[in-house]
């Protein structure tokens, strides 16, 4: 069964092995002058068309678990029942049961492989560029990176092989896995991933370099709002609370500076001198009863994060792959 | 006698509809059998749940002493031809013949490569590039090389030409009278039938109508024609299958195991055509029958 797997595989494998060669030898070839600038920390003076292959490569490998989906997950029992040839399938001296565990275990362990080594090249060729410009721990780019591509390969093949098993016509499973996935990636980015962990609260003065005050101009007056970029933490959110935990009073903030609703909800570094200094007094007397709050992930609970995300989605296509069983095992064709 | 197939209250429902009801028969083993009957009668739902492609909603049906598809051992032991012959259209022949000793223990490439050899066909050929004709021989090829004692298989000749139905049946005899495999097929063509099959099982609208072998059945029914008369009149082991009248004369064709004594008939031989029609008819009368009391009721 194993022979008869590999052997339908077989083109499909030639097209990623030959796109994963592809990508190994252009990362190969530019990866040395990536260090190699990283080292002169001439980072910023990266050439623009290395700038646009770093956010193309991380593009490409948010892709893959889809085209996995797409092109090995949906066709592999939906084209079978669609041309009819599981009756030929199905009726050798194999059991659908194990025909169905062969390929899953086969196409699955491929989908993690290609997804992985793929994540693998990607991770170290934008190490060094990462390392300036952006926070891995971000959503933008948390899925782009480390070992969660394994995870959503393994589970957009299962989502098509569902697809395809309860739909039985390749080009409508293709459609349901493309849209579902998306779906659910996007479902766990917004409303899972925040609650894998408790996040810490951390408080910082008004002044703290951390910490950034805007304004915010709304019905109730101008007041001050806070917001905070830890290098590599996720910030859930930046508060202005006073010591005994209440929200900021716009009349403490009016009271402070009172410029602040003339100033017209321009930020405080835009206007006059004058309002500058009274801005920057102002923050200076209102530290002394508020601060800022910062809800966040600490940047040492990336890999746990990573750990947790990929596991998530290796259950689900564990349990997509239930489905699939019991679904060919009672199926009516 | 050993039974191959032994089918007993069998029944498949697809939602709402029955395809198959009521099924009670055995077939012996050795036999060459048509299962005949019209296009949606259950012949295909029939052999599917013979192979295990389907389950039974009702009854039971068991096949060389096991139930379908339950083991490896059990799926070894039944070839099946599946209906419009389906392949994998991007694999060559040797792809399947490779496929076919990879999942068949009891795998006879000999057996498999003679054949396509004498077929004349080149191995590297896809599945796709063949014609109907070519690709049921294939998977004829496919299902004999396992070395099943039974053989299904499900309207093999329907979509072929004259010269390649001959040619099929051919093969298919060749092996019949080589490895003394039992065979079901089936087709709604009787003619297909008639020149292969040594036994019959007739389906209509979802359920058995007749089985038996087909020197038994021709043996017991007769064509009866003679003046008019009242069917009441007949003696009691006479079932009559067929009916025709004119003003002053009677057609029948009648089922009985006695001799037919009554001088007023001319009694005629009735052809496997005639038989497996008069059923059909039958069906076809009796809801006839059935529609017109439904209007007068409304």
């Amino acid at each position: 069964m194993i022979r008869l797997t590999l052997r339908q595989f077989r083109t499909q494998a030639v097209v990623a092995l030959g796109a994963l060669l592809v990508v190994a030898v252009l990362l190969a070839i530019t990866g040395p002058t990536v260090v190699h600038l990283a080292a002169e920390s001439a980072v910023t003076k990266f050439p623009g068309p290395y700038l646009s292959l770093h956010e193309a490569l991380s593009f490409v490998l948010l892709a893959i678990p889809a085209l996995i989906g797409i092109f090995w997950g949906a066709p592999l029992v939906a084209r079978e029942l669609e041309t009819g040839t599981f009756r030929l399938a199905w009726t050798q001296s194999v059991t659908r049961t194990r025909w169905l565990a062969v390929k899953l275990a086969v196409l699955g362990v491929s989908s993690m492989v290609v997804a992985g080594l793929f994540s693998l090249m990607v991770t170290w060729w934008s190490g060094p560029i990462d390392r300036v410009k952006l926070n891995l721990f971000d959503s933008a780019w948390f899925g782009a990176r480390g070992i969660t591509p394994i995870g959503y390969a393994l589970f957009a093949f299962a989502l098509g092989v569902t697809a395809g098993v309860a739909i039985c016509r390749v080009q409508p499973a293709i459609v349901t896995t493309l849209v579902a996935f998306i779906f659910a990636r996007v479902a766990v980015t917004l409303w899972v991933r925040p609650h894998f962990l408790a996040p810490v609260h951390t408080s910082f003065a008004l002044t703290s370099p951390m910490v950034g005050i805007g304004v915010v101009n709304n019905a109730a007056g101008a007041t001050l709002s806070a917001s905070a970029s830890i290098p590599n933490d996720w910030v859930y959110s930046a508060q202005i609370v006073s010591k005994t935990g209440h929200a900021l009073i716009p009349q403490a903030v009016q009271n402070a500076i009172p410029d602040l609703g003339a100033a017209g909800g321009a930020h405080a570094q835009g206007v006059g001198q004058e309002f500058q200094t009274q801005f920057q007094t102002g923050i200076a007397k209102l530290s002394t009863t508020y601060h800022v709050l910062v809800t966040y992930q600490p940047g040492s609970r990336y890999w746990a994060f990573q750990g947790l995300e990929t596991t998530l989605f290796i259950a689900l296509a564990l349990a997509l792959f239930g489905v699939c069983f019991w679904w060919v095992r009672g199926r009516v064709s | 006698m050993t039974v191959v197939l032994r089918a007993r209250g069998l029944g498949k429902r697809y939602g709402r509809r029955w395809a198959l009801q009521d099924c009670n028969f055995q077939i012996p083993a050795g036999k060459v059998v048509g299962l005949v009957g019209p296009n949606g009668a259950g012949k295909t739902t029939l052999l599917q749940l013979a192979v295990g492609l389907l389950a039974p909603t009702a009854g039971t049906i068991e096949v060389l002493g096991g139930r379908p598809a339950k083991t490896p051992a059990q799926l070894g032991r039944v070839g099946f031809v599946a209906q419009e012959t389906p392949t994998y259209a991007a694999l060559s022949i040797e792809d399947h013949l490779h496929m076919g000793a990879w999942l068949n223990p009891g795998w006879d490439a000999e057996l498999a490569e003679h054949r396509i050899e004498r077929l004349g066909l080149d191995l590297s050929r896809k599945a796709g590039r063949l014609s109907g004709g070519e690709r049921a021989q294939l998977a004829l090829t496919l299902a004999i090389a396992k070395r099943p004692d039974l053989l299904l298989l499900d309207e093999p000749v329907a979509g072929l030409d004259p010269l390649a139905r001959r040619e099929f049946l051919q093969g298919l005899m060749e092996v019949v009278a080589e490895h003394g495999v039992s065979v079901v097929l089936s087709s709604h063509l009787v003619a297909d039938l008639e020149r292969v099959c040594d036994y019959l099982v007739v389906l209509v609208a979802s359920r058995v109508r007749v089985a038996g072998e087909v020197e038994t059945l021709l043996a017991s029914h007769h064509r009866l024609v003679g003046p008019r008369r009242d069917l009441a009149t007949l003696s009691a082991d006479q079932e009559v299958i067929e009916e025709s009248h004119t003003e002053r004369q009677s057609t029948l064709l009648v089922r009985t195991d006695e001799p037919i004594l009554d001088p007023a008939w001319s009694v005629g031989e009735v052809t496997l055509e005639d038989l497996v029609l008069a059923y059909m008819g039958r069906q076809g009368q009796a809801e006839r029958v059935q529609g017109s009391k439904l209007e007068v009721v409304r």
